[in-house]
């Protein structure tokens, strides 16, 4: 059942909030020891929780637009008095003191947490295998991953054991493993989705976002967390966008780019399905447009360098001292070395000792100075874009999911997975991907769409119409 | 501006000291090669002559954002003490800070 049939039924009493919660943790029980999506799961808690929403509904009261239904946060999520791991060792076992302002909203909306989910070690990587806790199964081909780096919220949605979860999108983090498991994944405008309570990486890059099997369920979770939060000083002042309202409104009209760069790469089976994508839109009243923005081939290299200095300054923080994981020593530099270098995993390291040397004096101008500046070089050259085209499709991924194990050797080789998403999250803009179909192996794919900042109205359009057409 | 020389095993582990972390031999091997090919892939951005361009720091444009200065609670100190790995009366315990024998 889809988030918005399981709502629908509580809030009129023609459904219970306990038996949605059932299926969910059944489904949980019969599916996760393949897919290990779930680092903790909430059966009690969950229980009780849909109990009071039935009371509720049957004293007259409306739990909220998300009634009775399950969902799944990313471990980097606070939950108040549960763990939030961040699928790392340094915080094994950490209990959240609050919420986050999505949390919160979600229980506003009578939605139920059932459980958090696998990631890769504090959201880097394209996998899910940089979890300390093991890696993540693609729920359509197991031998395969999920994407990362919020792989097990994918997962979770494309193997039914909820309708719904949020994910974290960083430079790809929810759409690459949308894509790669069938599933909607939304990267919402930057400011849209209050940041407070999620676990910081790259924070002028981090995003909240939906996963969900239908677009019109990804519009009703992101109507529900997304708006102004003054504990979120970089929150929008504007409202939560109506999606729900505007879902059928169709592409009549709508100019859709297609440029080189968003494809260039891809394999030949998920190229096809652009071009298919591409048809479907013009076959539905879009107007088709070619662009050329070769200034985002630059993207990978820049993010490379952002997103790590940021994170080496971020995890800054996890020095043994307030909370997380301690391993003593003699004296504090000692404790703070022994506690990072054992709490940390290789990934983490890796990441926190580029961004430290790209930060560094006598690199800092050539590195990250100029990685700000092709940061404003692609802001300008989506700009122009956006003056001729109010959307852009392409691809998500340039392959399907790749094989447990095929890249954990090559970092380079990972993060080259993350091209065509990476872009979005330097400008602030929202993307969303779709599911589109299969490609090689007879695997999922989904495409890519693209828009200006708080252009989600229009992207879910051409989501809805692209999920109608994804038989094609 | 020229490209700067490639990354060194010394580089590394000079970072990995201003990190905090501690790298095995094996490690530094490890981390300098895979390194040096993500900041091989990085030579294009350094490359580029962006002369006119200002440097984006954040997708908004960044304003202070203020509120009313009305005193508000904050977390409970037991709350916060309760995730410390050691407290000592009521504080956060961390071992010695100077290098000298008690």
């Amino acid at each position: 059942m889809t988030a918005v049939d399981i709502a629908a039924g509580v809030r009129s009493g023609t459904l219970r909030a306990a038996d949605a919660i059932e299926t969910s943790l059944r489904a949980i029980a019969a599916t996760d020891g393949d897919v290990h999506a779930f680092l903790a799961i909430y059966d009690d808690d969950a229980r009780a929780t849909a109990a009071a929403i039935d009371d509720r509904v049957a004293s007259g009261e409306d739990p909220g637009p998300l009634a009775g239904v399950p969902i799944a946060l990313k471990d980097n999520l606070c939950h108040n008095g549960r763990v939030t791991s961040c699928a790392s060792r340094i915080l094994e076992g950490w209990r959240s003191p609050y919420d986050a302002t999505v949390v919160e909203r979600l229980e506003a909306a009578g939605a139920v947490v059932v459980g958090k989910t696998n990631m890769d070690e504090f959201a880097m990587g394209s996998s899910t295998e940089n979890s300390a806790f093991g890696p993540t199964a693609n729920p359509r081909n197991t031998d395969r991953v999920p994407g990362g780096s919020s792989g097990g919220s994918a997962a979770a949605v494309a193997s039914s054991m909820v309708p719904i979860s949020l994910g974290s999108d960083t430079g790809g983090s929810i759409r690459q493993p949308a894509s790669f498991c069938g599933v909607v994944g939304v990267k919402p405008t930057y400011g849209l989705v209050s940041r407070y309570g999620l676990v910081a990486f790259a924070s002028s890059l981090d995003q909240i976002g939906p996963f969900s099997t239908t677009v019109a369920d990804s519009a009703l979770l992101l109507e529900v967390i997304a708006g102004h939060d003054k504990r979120d000083s970089t929150s929008l002042e504007s409202p939560a966008p109506s999606l729900l309202s505007h879902l059928h409104d169709g592409v009549e009209g709508l100019r859709v780019g297609l440029c080189p760069e968003l494809i260039e790469g891809a394999s030949p089976k998920i190229a096809e399905r652009i071009t298919i994508a591409a048809d479907a839109l013009t076959a539905n009243g879009a107007e088709l447009v070619e662009v050329a923005l070769p200034e985002l081939r630059y993207g990978l290299s820049a993010y490379y360098l952002l997103a790590p200095a940021e994170a080496s300054s971020n995890l800054a923080r996890y020095d043994g001292v307030r909370y997380g994981l301690r391993v003593d020593a003699d004296d504090v530099a000692a404790m703070n070395v022994a506690t990072r270098t054992q709490g940390f995993g290789d990934e983490v390291k890796r990441r926190i000792m580029l961004g430290t040397y790209a930060l560094s004096a006598g690199y800092y101008d050539a590195y990250y100075g100029k990685a700000q500046r092709v940061r404003t070089m692609i802001i300008q050259a989506f700009d122009r874009v956006y003056q001729s085209v109010d959307l852009l499709l392409g691809a998500t991924t340039p392959t399907v999911a790749f094989e447990l194990g095929a890249k954990v050797a090559d970092p380079m080789e990972m993060y080259l997975s993350d091209v065509y998403t990476i872009p979005t999250n330097l400008a602030g803009h929202p993307a969303l991907s779709v599911p589109f179909g299969t490609a090689e192996d007879d695997l999922p794919v989904g495409v890519q769409l693209l828009g200006p900042a708080l252009s989600e109205v229009q992207l879910f359009r051409a989501a809805q119409v692209l999920e109608q057409e994804a038989g094609r | 501006m020229s490209e700067p020389s490639p990354i060194s095993a010394a580089d590394v582990v000079h970072v990995a000291t201003l990190a905090r972390l501690e790298l095995t031999a094996g490690e530094v091997e490890m981390f300098t090669e895979q390194l040096a090919s993500i900041l091989g892939h990085a030579a294009d951005v350094a490359a580029l002559d962006l002369e006119g361009l200002e440097p984006t720091a954040h997708p908004l444009e960044l304003l202070n954002v203020v509120r009313p200065d009305v005193v508000q609670a904050s977390l409970d100190r037991p709350v916060v003490l309760a995730a410390a790995p050691k407290v000592l009366d009521d504080r956060f315990a961390v071992p010695r800070i100077v290098g000298e024998e008690p």
